[in-house]
């Protein structure tokens, strides 16, 4: 039935407090979440105090410095740092926290102490690094590659620009641009109760991508495939994954997008 | 009851993730949801309206204004509105939050039956002052 409170090995506690800033005048303290696997303890929050002017401007430039410098037990993803490859997405804020990428979040945006953490409601494999597996499954579930009956042309399958603008936006934030870090769908209360099976926005989102697509002749198909209480109507336009978006694109338009075209089609 | 989209075992994760499958529905109660929601907007107007202006009546005015034609009518109609509008949300409420199987399959028929029955209740009830 309901649970009401956290499984007990999963209550936060206080960790150690690093000072690494050796009396510096540029210092910040990061709260680090930290979880090991290995030692059967509960996860707790590191402290550590470092001197900004031995890091890059971002919340990434500071833990790569933690990392480095500082405690090399620390484990994150990343490979890009410039907001491309999605790797870096974690809960970051000097309150309540936002899920956004730390590599294009300034550490100056924050006048207190920063927290990071995990993205939040998904398992934990280490550290900041969430288990991914059953967010990608759901992606590989919509079948997010062009789907065509009609035989292939000898040259690219043409689109008018019109129909391209759907799909890339026209300010370029269209759906055609997300980069999957799924920031939004660990921000979506829907998705924290019920991610076993609703699909999530940023899943939904890629959904709409294709269904969108001039070029895709499997639309009522891959509608067939989303018609379900679960699948795309936990959706309850909550928005936060159009407000968290560290891209600034909109999953939860996409998904009313997709709920008129389920309404339009009767 | 173990299910497809539970968490255990050796599952492969695209297992999981495809589930049951899709069940083919949903869009209908979205659109009956956002009917009723709209329906019910000028029914709770005329109801609150209503309410006011037959405030401190007697019991036998009170009768005869819901025996007039358009008052039992659009009670009836706001009673059928709003209690159809509480059952699809009230299953939105227990899909949303009830995880154990046997226990939603419990809750949903039951919230259903209870509506249902309210609802009946109430337009007999009209029905019998007004005809």
């Amino acid at each position: 039935m309901a649970e009401f409170a956290l499984p007990q090995n999963s209550k936060v506690q206080k960790g150690k407090a690093i000072d690494a800033a050796n009396g510096a005048k540029r210092k910040k303290t990061f709260k680090v979440y930290r979880w090991d696997p290995d030692d059967d303890q509960n996860p707790r929050m590191d402290e550590y105090t470092i001197d900004l002017d031995k890091c890059g401007p971002m919340v990434l430039d500071a833990l790569l410095h933690i990392k480095n410098d500082v405690d090399q037990t620390l484990t994150l993803r990343r490979s890009c740092r410039e907001g491309i490859c999605g790797s870096c997405a974690m809960n970051i804020g000097d309150g309540k926290g936002t899920n956004t990428l730390a590599c294009t979040q300034a550490i100056d945006e924050f006048k207190g102490d920063i927290s990071v953490r995990p993205l939040p409601h998904m398992p934990v494999v280490k550290d900041l690094v969430p288990d991914l597996n059953h967010v990608y499954a759901q992606y590989t579930s919509i079948e997010p590659w062009l789907k065509t009956d009609s035989p292939a042309p000898n040259r690219e399958r043409l689109q008018t620009e019109e129909d391209s603008t759907i799909l890339n936006g026209a300010d370029g934030n269209g759906p055609a641009a997300c980069i999957l870090c799924f920031c939004c769908s660990t921000s979506c209360p829907s998705y924290w109760w019920n991610g076993d099976r609703f699909l999530g926005p940023a899943i939904l989102l890629q959904a709409y991508r294709w269904i969108a697509d001039s070029r895709d002749e499997a639309t009522g198909e891959r509608l067939d495939q989303l018609e379900d209480p679960f699948r795309l109507y936990r959706c309850h336009t909550i928005m936060n994954c159009t407000n968290t978006c560290p891209k600034g694109l909109n999953p939860a338009k996409a998904i009313a997008e997709i709920k008129k075209l389920m309404a339009v089609r009767r | 009851m173990k299910l497809k989209w539970d968490n255990e075992g050796m599952k492969s994760p695209l297992a999981r993730a495809r589930g049951l499958g899709s069940a083919h529905e949903g869009a209908d109660h979205w659109m009956k949801q956002r009917i009723t929601a709209i329906a019910n907007i000028p029914l709770v107007i005329w109801f609150v309206f209503s309410v006011v202006s037959i405030r401190g009546a007697s019991h036998a005015e009170f009768t005869e204004w819901l025996a007039h034609p358009v008052n039992a009518i659009l009670a009836i109609l706001l009673i059928i509105s709003t209690f159809y509008h509480a059952v699809l949300g009230s299953q939105v409420v227990v899909e949303d939050y009830i995880h154990s199987e046997w226990f939603k399959v419990v809750k949903l028929i039951g919230t259903k039956l209870f509506f249902f029955a309210l609802a009946v209740a109430c337009i007999f009830s009209i029905l019998k002052i007004a005809l």
